[in-house]
């Protein structure tokens, strides 16, 4: 039964369905697979047991019924579960339980879903590597000492190496494509309000989203049909009719108009990106759209904004972990003592360096300069793209402007870090849906990844458009098991 | 100068006070401002405590419509702008018992615009005017004198709804803050969005105190002094520190802006922190809540609700019942008293219920230190006793005793007049013999008094009273002595 682990999602909730395979053997396939695949250090909390015993309880009295029939799942390290540890990928949280289940992962749980662990991520999904985790890096499964991106980079990496059938991944800047586009996988950010924020550790507010990642398109309009919903408890969660995105997904594409925003062909840009892109053209074509040039003016204040705005509003989502309330507390001489040391030791360089841009930015005498004007061209991007969407269904881009790079390359270097979010970052700061696909290879045979851009709430269209391309491209991912010992 | 100012005189000079007040009033509702949490006032520490307000990971504020309801009809109470458009932002500074790290409140767009209050002084009426009312999050209480080594926190009011509401600097003397506050109140609790309760908290404020130079148009540097929570203390701190900043001014000494603190064992204000070593909050809008929308319709439905008000009441009291502006301002300042008023005219006569509440009872309910609503007599009892004097059953003297038994328990006047044979007698027949006898037992006067000393009527009417145990009809008794005399 090893080729359990080689089915899609969709693939393996027919063969349930049909009750040709049960839970439990699913389950304790990936359970073996991860266990031998420790290397990649993709999980910070494995929940096998329990898994185990959910699984043989599903069977028990099978509800197949459901969207995710006893189907293993594991999840971002950012959602909160309830009594299962949850870290955020910080020291500052390395111990904390929740009493309480995000909207997200309760969602995937009410479709028959079962917890299968919690995937290591970038500390409080702050980098774009996975290796300012406090549990450690995470390593890509495409090659020796590479990086799986981040922050999604534990369930990017465990999805590609196949240790879960699917996973969620949150993403505030590009932290769902990038790590796809990695990991040669399928990952989509739902436009801003679909997806609940409640019950997922905060980076920043106004970006974050949580967001489906698969093997294929299939599997991914299957995940996010299940996580997609309105929340009363998220003040800025969407009441919008929900399509069966799976079960809508169509790859006729014939007439549909995809723009192409000049301001993505960055310089210094390379060659292989930007044929990546020209052949991502061509598929289209040959899918019958229709290819359109526009324009994308203040693409390129996008990452100083997005340096701005997260930072400030994690600055402030941060402040909560102060070490009186819950998680890790260094004592201290007095109060102000206790939230150096604790703060301190707690946080890591990459969130501290954030906090503190933050607070930069927020500071009397610097709000207007930086928070405010910030905001202003925050709109004119969303502008932009709402001038954009007059003339073209979708927008096509690279997902990211290079391949993976090997592990510690950027560590010390910030900027070129967050360069590596330069296609993402408009996405979140316009709210709009964004999808990345595995389009092509490197000449290391390293996966590259192309992304479309929806208008709001037309994730359909991105995942029909997505659906098409994927027929096109035909990518397949091989990877040799070379970290199964 | 006018002849009731408030003038601090220092050396020969005069300095005229201005005093501005942020008032904080607990908004009367049964849950929080962002979760659902009960506020009930008194309960055991943390029992009253959702994982909103205690902050925890992934957890998001959820606005309590009612509050909003509250602030809207407070503003219209207020004679306010309702603002249809108005934003939450965060306010941010480290404290133990503020679990968020920051505080939701408005800063920029409140709810509420400019507004008025009318204060009636014995120079006429006096406008106040409103700068604005907004919404904000109560933090938790640090508890510092439980444990000798750490401070507890309770978070029962963490998150509770409070309205600060912030007046112009209109206020010129330590009366007419009283009056102030008390109006302010006395309008809340028409309208029931808070209860005023300066005991429990329900009402404090932030007091601004500066001085000038009586004429001076200029208004003087400004010290604050924070959270004080009874009227008295408002009144003491007003006048230390306004003795203390025009004392300095004649030493020729410059006042600085600076927050201070009312020492309520030495009667002082002494300084917490100066302007220089004030926070940096780094406000910014709540990433978490949208923009507080409403529409017109809102704000009209609310209007129906609005009660009469004081002022309104208070104009209806002297034109309907013809009382003076003094007794009706009396009668209407609380809203407690002024339905006790309308309870007993109901079946009385106007100006003597008027008269004995603002009398008899007043007095009583001082002595006994409780509240009108909690009054030994009951408006249908006293109405009852007025009644009694009214008809002539028992003279204004008996009415004054049958009060004190009354005020024991409340008993029906009528049956402690039988019980007692309080009945007046107006029999003149038996009035009569008692004068009579009373004329007979003194003769020596009754010559004086026919040889021109009028005064000495006066004697003849106790002597009878005497004789009658009080209860002879005092009017009758006039009439028979002048014809006899």
């Amino acid at each position: 039964m090893t080729d359990i682990t080689n089915l899609t999602l969709t693939e393996l909730v027919k063969k349930i369905k049909s009750k040709e395979i049960c839970s439990k053997d699913i389950t304790s396939n990936y359970i073996e697979r991860s266990k031998s695949s420790k290397k990649l250090n993709t999980y910070i909390e494995e929940t096998f047991d329990d898994a185990l015993a959910n699984s043989k309880k599903f069977d028990s009295k099978p509800d197949l019924e459901k969207k995710l029939p006893g189907i293993p799942i594991a999840v971002k390290d950012l959602y909160c579960t309830k009594n299962v540890k949850t870290t955020a990928g910080s020291k500052i949280l390395e111990n904390f339980v929740p009493s309480y289940e995000s909207t997200v992962t309760q969602n995937l749980w009410n479709s028959g879903a079962i917890l299968l662990g919690k995937l290591n991520c970038d500390e409080f999904a702050m980098g774009s590597s996975n290796e300012t985790s406090h549990f450690g890096n995470v390593l890509s499964p495409i090659d020796n000492n590479l990086v799986p991106g981040g922050s999604s980079g534990g369930s990017a990496s465990a999805l590609a190496a196949k240790l879960t059938p699917a996973t969620i991944g949150t993403d505030t800047g590009g932290s769902i494509r990038q790590p796809a586009s990695f990991t040669g996988t399928v990952g989509l950010k739902p436009t801003y309000g679909s997806c609940s924020r409640y019950g997922i550790v905060a980076f920043a507010s106004s970006l974050d989203q949580a967001g489906p990642m698969t093997r294929d398109v299939k599997d991914c309009a299957l995940l996010l049909e299940v996580i997609s919903s309105f929340d009363n408890k998220d003040s800025t969660s969407i009441d919008f009719k929900r399509p069966n995105y799976f079960s809508h997904l169509n790859k006729n594409i014939k007439g549909k108009k995809i723009g192409i925003p000049k301001e993505y062909r960055v310089e210094g840009m390379p060659a292989e990106i930007e044929k990546l892109w020209e052949n991502g053209k061509e598929y289209l074509k040959n899918c019958g759209a229709e290819i359109i040039d526009i324009s994308l003016p203040h693409t390129k204040y996008a990452l100083p904004t997005y340096y701005i705005v997260a930072p400030a509003e994690a600055s402030s989502n941060l402040a909560r972990y102060d070490g009186v309330k819950y998680g890790f507390r260094v004592e201290g001489e007095n109060l102000i003592d206790m939230y150096e040391k604790t703060r301190s030791q707690g946080f890591g360089d990459e969130v501290k360096r954030r906090i503190m841009i933050g607070t930069y930015v927020l500071s009397s005498g610097y709000y207007d300069a930086y928070y405010l004007k910030a905001q202003k061209v925050r709109k004119l991007i969303k502008n932009d793209f709402d001038e954009a969407f007059n003339k073209v269904d979708a927008i096509l881009t690279p997902s990211t402007p290079s391949s993976a790079f090997k592990v510690g390359e950027k560590m010390n270097d910030p900027v070129s870090m967050y360069l590596n979010d330069i296609f993402t970052v408009p996405v979140n700061l316009a709210g709009l849906p964004g999808i990345s696909i595995p389009a092509g290879l490197d000449e290391n045979n390293y996966p590259l990844g192309l992304q479309l851009i929806g208008k709001p709430f037309d994730e359909q269209g991105i995942l029909n458009i997505a659906y098409s391309m994927e027929e096109k491209i035909n990518f397949k991912l091989n990877t040799s098991d070379w970290w199964i010992k | 100068m006018k002849k009731d100012q408030y003038l601090i005189e220092k050396n020969g000079n005069n300095y005229e006070v201005v005093i501005g007040l942020e008032v904080h009033a607990q908004v009367l509702s049964n849950s929080k401002l962002f979760s659902n949490s009960a506020t009930k006032f008194g309960s055991e520490p943390n029992t009253q405590v959702s994982l909103v307000d205690a902050a925890f990971p992934g957890m998001l504020p959820v606005i309590n419509e009612f509050c909003i309801r509250q602030a809207v009809k407070t503003g219209i109470g207020l004679n306010a702008k309702i603002n249809k458009k108005s934003i939450f932002d965060r306010k941010n500074y480290f404290y133990a018992d503020l679990p968020q790290g920051y505080q939701i409140s408005q800063y920029k767009d409140p709810i509420v615009g400019e507004g008025s209050i009318v204060l009636d002084l014995p120079s006429g009426p006096k406008t106040i005017g409103i700068e604005r009312l907004h919404l904000e999050q109560d933090a938790g209480k640090s508890i510092h004198d439980i444990d000798p080594s750490s401070t507890l926190v309770d978070l029962n009011r963490s998150g509770v709804a409070l309205m600060e509401i912030v007046s112009k600097p209109d206020l010129r003397s330590p009366e007419e803050v009283n009056l102030y506050i008390k109006k302010l109140r006395s309008i809340m609790r028409y309208l029931g969005t808070c209860d005023g309760n300066m005991q429990e908290g329900s009402l404090r404020a932030d007091v601004n105190v500066s001085v000038r130079k009586l004429g001076s148009d200029k208004f003087g540097t400004r010290c604050e002094i924070k959270n004080v929570n009874s009227i008295k203390f408002m009144q003491m701190a007003i006048e230390y520190e306004a003795n203390r900043q025009a004392e300095l001014l004649e030493e020729g000494g410059i006042i600085d802006q600076e927050t201070r603190l009312f020492d309520t064992k030495k009667n002082q204000t002494r300084s917490m922190r100066s302007k220089e070593d004030a926070h940096d909050y780094r406000y910014f809008p709540d990433p978490d809540l949208l923009p507080l929308e409403f529409d017109d319709q809102f704000i009209e439905d609310i209007k129906s609700e609005i009660p009469e008000l004081p002022d309104q009441k208070k104009d209806r009291f002297i034109e309907k019942f013809k009382l003076s502006p003094y007794e009706a301002t009396i009668l209407v300042s609380d809203l407690e008293t002024s339905k006790y008023f309308e309870k007993v005219i109901k079946n009385s006569d106007v100006k003597l219920s008027a008269n004995w509440i603002t009398g008899e009872l007043f007095a009583l309910l001082n002595e006994k230190n409780i509240e009108i609503d909690q009054s030994p007599i009951s408006p249908e009892n006293l109405s009852k006793l007025i009644n009694l004097i009214s008809d002539g059953t028992i003279s204004g003297k008996i009415a004054k005793t049958l009060f004190v038994e009354m005020s024991k328990g409340d008993k029906d006047p009528k049956k402690i007049v039988e019980e007692k044979g309080l009945k007046q007698q107006s029999d003149p027949k038996e009035l009569e013999k008692i004068i009579d006898k009373v004329i007979l037992d003194n003769p020596d006067n009754v010559q004086k008094y026919k040889s021109g000393k009028d005064k000495l009527f006066g004697f003849f009417v106790g002597q009878v009273m005497k004789a009658s145990s009080g209860k002879a009809n005092p009017k009758m008794v006039n009439d028979i002595l002048k014809k006899k005399l």
